[in-house]
């Protein structure tokens, strides 16, 4: 067995368990004595409820019971308001409803059916209101109240503490970013550029929906299974509503069937809790796909962006207004507002900025953190306007980004010292792997032309964040690895596994990542925002160094060998004279073939970088995506030729892993390019299904997607290595925009870029007159 | 209504009662604990439930169990031979055709179909017949490697 290393593709340690169909899902399990749960949702989008009456339901053969605004409003061991940043959730609705999907109630029956016929025995009787269905009506000062008033938890995120609703209005949080002096930076311009870009809500769509299966010990403890990217968080959330201390809660969490950011912060775990605690039994809910779509969506958005450009195309002012529709909760959505209000300059150094960027509650689904997080949204306005702009002067868009674009050691928009930037490398590539600048030489019909387009972008990583992990050396020297990440599909335990194994010299096959479980693994905020192998690996490796520290001082101490003497090597312990293996010193150590040496690791981010400085990201995601398109003059059909991603991986432990990640996020942003759309209709969700909400199926992909690794480490990394998991989604959109520009001549500035929309840009371009 | 069928699953012969409405996915899932397959969609689009009956994919989530009567059933369970993985199996390992594994079972069994019909399918016919499958997680790319590693080998 050859010892574990970094730079090398592993075959992943999920694979077997996975292709022989006997990895268990959370809707794989069950527990002893288990009752199924349902939902009932508010039909409309905004509505009082003046009378719930459960008593009809109550009387179908097989119920358990009905959980109902009654039961977490009276109930003194429930506090009912919840959210991750804002407390203004409730696990099912008390006053009013605030977007269709909206939980009213739900029951507990000892099957599907009799809980599916409960439902709809429950005789609500509502009074509709007027509701606010985009951000345009929400801001008007007039406008209808989603939330009358809006608790604010007693302590909530460090990063997230300066904003607040503002009070008598719908905007739920307004981020404002500036520098400089915005108009002598206009005055300084000699062009200025002027549009509005638009984005539509869209939905994470992971094939396994949310799911649940909450079990309540007599006295209080509540076990849950859960579908969620961050137990530790869950853990906490579920502690605060049914009050009792953090170590009563026990959150338990199988392999994910994807995440992509859909499954951070509570979802359906608070309503299964309350209804296994009502019902005396433990309780399975498991959401329909109808469901997913009511429950989490990505931002749409409303970009103004307006920069003032020197005429060498130094970008030299930038005022911008983001609307983010953050639906009826504010969930997560004032982060994603914030962030995309750091991202709005783009990864070009613009020295007067104006940015104001808000998320506002309307009477929809919520929207919170999609793969891509507030950056997806922004950069689809940044990198759409600097071709507008690269054209306008005449200037290669290549040239522009990389005039403008970060390198090494200069500032961000928060003022703080930028470190690793591979943004030049990543725009080099990407476009190399197109061939950029090059004439297309390929055969096509009379009607397609052919374009080429680019995008790039930097993102930051949630900050301060903690990570820990334990490791154990078991006397065969084989590793147990006690770790809080989630594999939600991202190849993490393989990367932990190699992380600790090329640490200790080891191989993979005597490495064991376990489950997470918190009653065992030690804390973890979140497994999302691209951290994990930045913060979980090198938590892993300071865990893996603290074994061979103790290593050292066991032969010390036992062979008497000064520390200085001491190496390791290939799994060995080198001294002097001879060498020996960790299961030798375990057993001089304990006396017997037994006995355990525990390691611990850390990583605690914070708000001060290496510099002194103020630090808002622990590391750095610079991408760049290229897209070669062939549009067709006649009907505005639009085919994606191939799309490069390039990304700045720090240092790609796993390579194949790495590309997995490149190739599978660019997808999710084809998707999001050209097809995929939430529709609404008077505040109804009309594609809630597969059939009508579009995902990108084999036929879509372009005939080569080329994932390139750029690796420029990051000192704080493992081994160098950054996060990447959002990374090559993000450039998608614009640099398929930019290539239609390319081909075509129109622009797109309403996302997705549909045939019909290219089509009708074209007949405007042919007749300007009508 | 409940009603007996016999059925061959995975080269085992089974008798089962199941109800008129049951669908096949839930038959497997809950009947014989084999869980490989999923619900995706619930609206035969996605390919997560995917199963073989006498030998073609079909999506068990919208199939009554009661229609399979007298069939064989292929599961992903049933793909590899005792220890010895199907070489599907084998090349979505080592290609990397899959990242959370919930589409997987879909995808392996619809490929078997595929290249049992076709044993050297381009990949046009590749990308036609595997059009049902969702891959969320975007393997798309190492998942048509994967089924031309596999097209024309020794199975």
């Amino acid at each position: 067995m050859e010892p574990a290393d970094i730079g090398k593709t592993f075959r992943r340690l999920d694979y077997e368990t996975k292709v022989t169909g006997r990895a268990q899902y959370l809707a794989d399990m069950s527990v002893p004595g288990m009752c199924h749960g349902k939902i009932l949702r508010s039909p409309y989008p905004h509505a009082r409820i003046a009378k719930i009456d459960p008593s009809k339901a109550l009387k179908v053969p097989g119920v358990v019971a009905v959980l109902t605004r009654d039961d977490i409003l009276h109930d003194e061991g429930i506090e009912p308001f919840y959210g991750p940043v804002f407390k203004d959730q409730t696990i099912v609705a008390v006053e009013k409803v605030r977007h269709v999907g909206d939980p009213v109630a739900a029951v507990a029956a000892l099957s599907v059916d009799a809980a599916e016929e409960a439902l709809r025995a429950i005789e609500v009787d509502y009074e509709e209101l007027p509701a606010v269905l985009n951000v345009a009506e929400a801001i008007k000062p007039d406008a209808t109240l989603v939330h009358e008033s809006v608790k604010l938890p007693p302590s909530g995120f460090a990063d997230l503490a300066e904003l607040k609703p503002v009070e008598g209005t719908n905007v739920c949080t307004h981020f404002r970013l500036n520098r400089g002096d915005i108009q002598k930076g206009f005055a300084a311009a000699d062009h200025i550029f002027e549009d509005t870009f638009t984005l539509p809500a869209t939905q994470h769509s992971f094939l396994e929906t949310h799911a649940c299966i909450a079990s309540i010990e007599p006295g209080g403890r509540i076990t849950v299974w859960a579908t969620t990217q961050n137990p530790f968080v869950v853990r906490t959330q579920l502690a605060n509503i049914f009050k009792v201390p953090v170590a009563k809660v026990r959150v338990i969490v199988p392999y994910l069937g994807g995440g992509y950011g859909g499954k951070v912060y509570p979802k359906v775990e608070p309503i299964t809790v309350a209804l296994a605690q009502k019902a005396g039994r433990p309780v399975r809910l498991v959401l329909t796909r109808e469901e997913v779509f009511y429950t989490i969506t990505k931002h749409a958005a409303v970009i103004r962006m307006k920069t003032g450009v020197k005429n060498d195309g130094a970008l030299v002012a930038r005022e911008c207004e983001i609307h983010l529709d953050t639906g009826a909760y504010a969930e997560i959505g004032p982060r994603v507002a914030k962030k995309s209000g750091y991202t709005a300059a783009g990864p070009y150094k613009i020295p007067n900025l104006k940015i104001d960027s808000y998320s506002v509650y309307t009477n929809k689904p919520p929207a919170g953190a999609f793969r891509g997080f507030g950056v997806s949204q922004s950069a689809w306005a940044v990198e759409s306007q600097m071709d507008i702009i690269a054209t306008a002067l005449k200037i290669d868009p290549l040239d522009l980004r990389k005039r403008n674009g970060y390198d090494e050691g200069d500032k961000f928009v928060t003022g703080e010292t930028l470190r690793a930037v591979g943004l030049k490398e990543c725009l080099d590539q990407a476009a190399q792997s197109i061939g950029w600048g090059k004439k297309d030489e390929g055969k096509k019909a009379a009607n397609v032309r052919r374009g080429k387009g680019l995008a790039c972008m930097i993102k930051a990583t949630i900050t301060p964040s903690i990570s820990s992990a334990v490791v154990k050396l078991n006397e065969d020297a084989s590793l147990s690895i006690y770790a809080g990440t989630v594999e939600m599909g991202q190849g993490s335990e393989t990367v932990l596994a190699q992380i600790a194994g090329k640490e200790l010299g080891i191989p993979m096959q005597t490495i064991q990542v376990l489950g997470v479980d918190t009653d065992v693994v030690p804390y973890d905020l979140t497994t999302s925002s691209s951290r994990s192998t930045f913060h979980m690996g090198k938590a892993v490796q300071l865990a893996a160094q603290d074994i061979l520290r103790q290593l050292k001082q066991i032969v010390a101490q036992e062979y008497g060998v000064p520390d200085d003497q001491v190496t390791f090597a290939g799994g060995k312990i080198r001294l002097p004279e001879t060498q020996l293996d960790y299961s030798d010193v375990m057993f001089k150590r304990f006396g017997m073939q037994g006995g355990t040496l525990v390691g611990e690791g850390q990583v605690k981010t914070s708000t001060k970088n290496e510099f002194g400085e103020k630090s808002t990201s622990a590391f750095w995601f610079l991408a760049a995506g290229a897209a070669e398109v062939e549009v067709d003059v006649e009907t505005g059909k639009l085919k994606l030729i191939k799309y490069a991603t390039a990304v700045d991986v720090g240092k790609a432990l796993n390579p194949l892993g790495c590309r997995q990640q490149l190739a599978g996020a660019a997808i999710t942003g084809i998707g999001q390019a050209l097809f995929e759309e939430i529709a609404y209709d008077n505040g109804q969700l009309i594609n809630p299904n597969l059939v009508d909400y579009v995902l990108p199926s084999l036929g879509d992909m372009p005939a080569v997607i080329d994932p390139i690794c750029v690796e420029v480490p990051d000192p704080n990394g493992p081994f160098g290595a950054k996060g990447i998991g959002e990374s090559a989604l993000i450039p998608v959109a614009p640099a398929i925009a930019n290539a239609v520009f390319d081909a075509v001549g129109v622009r797109i500035k309403d996302l997705p870029i549909k045939a019909e929309k290219i089509f009708l840009a074209l007949e405007e371009k042919k007749e300007p007159s009508r | 209504m409940k009603k007996t069928i016999s059925l061959k699953v995975n080269g085992s012969e089974r008798s089962v009662e199941v109800e008129a409405r049951t669908t096949l996915l839930d038959m497997v899932r809950e009947q014989f604990a084999l869980t490989g397959a999923k619900l995706g969609c619930d609206i035969q689009v996605c390919g997560a439930c995917t199963l073989l009956l006498n030998g073609k994919p079909v999506s068990a989530c919208s199939y009554l169990a009661v229609d399979a009567d007298g069939c064989e059933i292929l599961t992903t369970e049933g793909l590899s031979a005792g220890d010895r993985l199907h070489p599907l199996q084998e090349a979505f390992m080592d290609l990397g055709a899959l990242q959370c594994g919930y589409c997987t079972s879909g995808f392996l069994l619809t490929a078997k179909a595929l290249l049992d019909e076709n044993p050297h399918p381009s990949e046009d016919e590749i990308r036609d017949y595997l059009a049902g499958n969702f891959c969320r997680c975007g393997c798309y790319q190492e998942i048509m490697q994967a089924i031309k590693k596999v097209r024309g080998s020794e199975r």
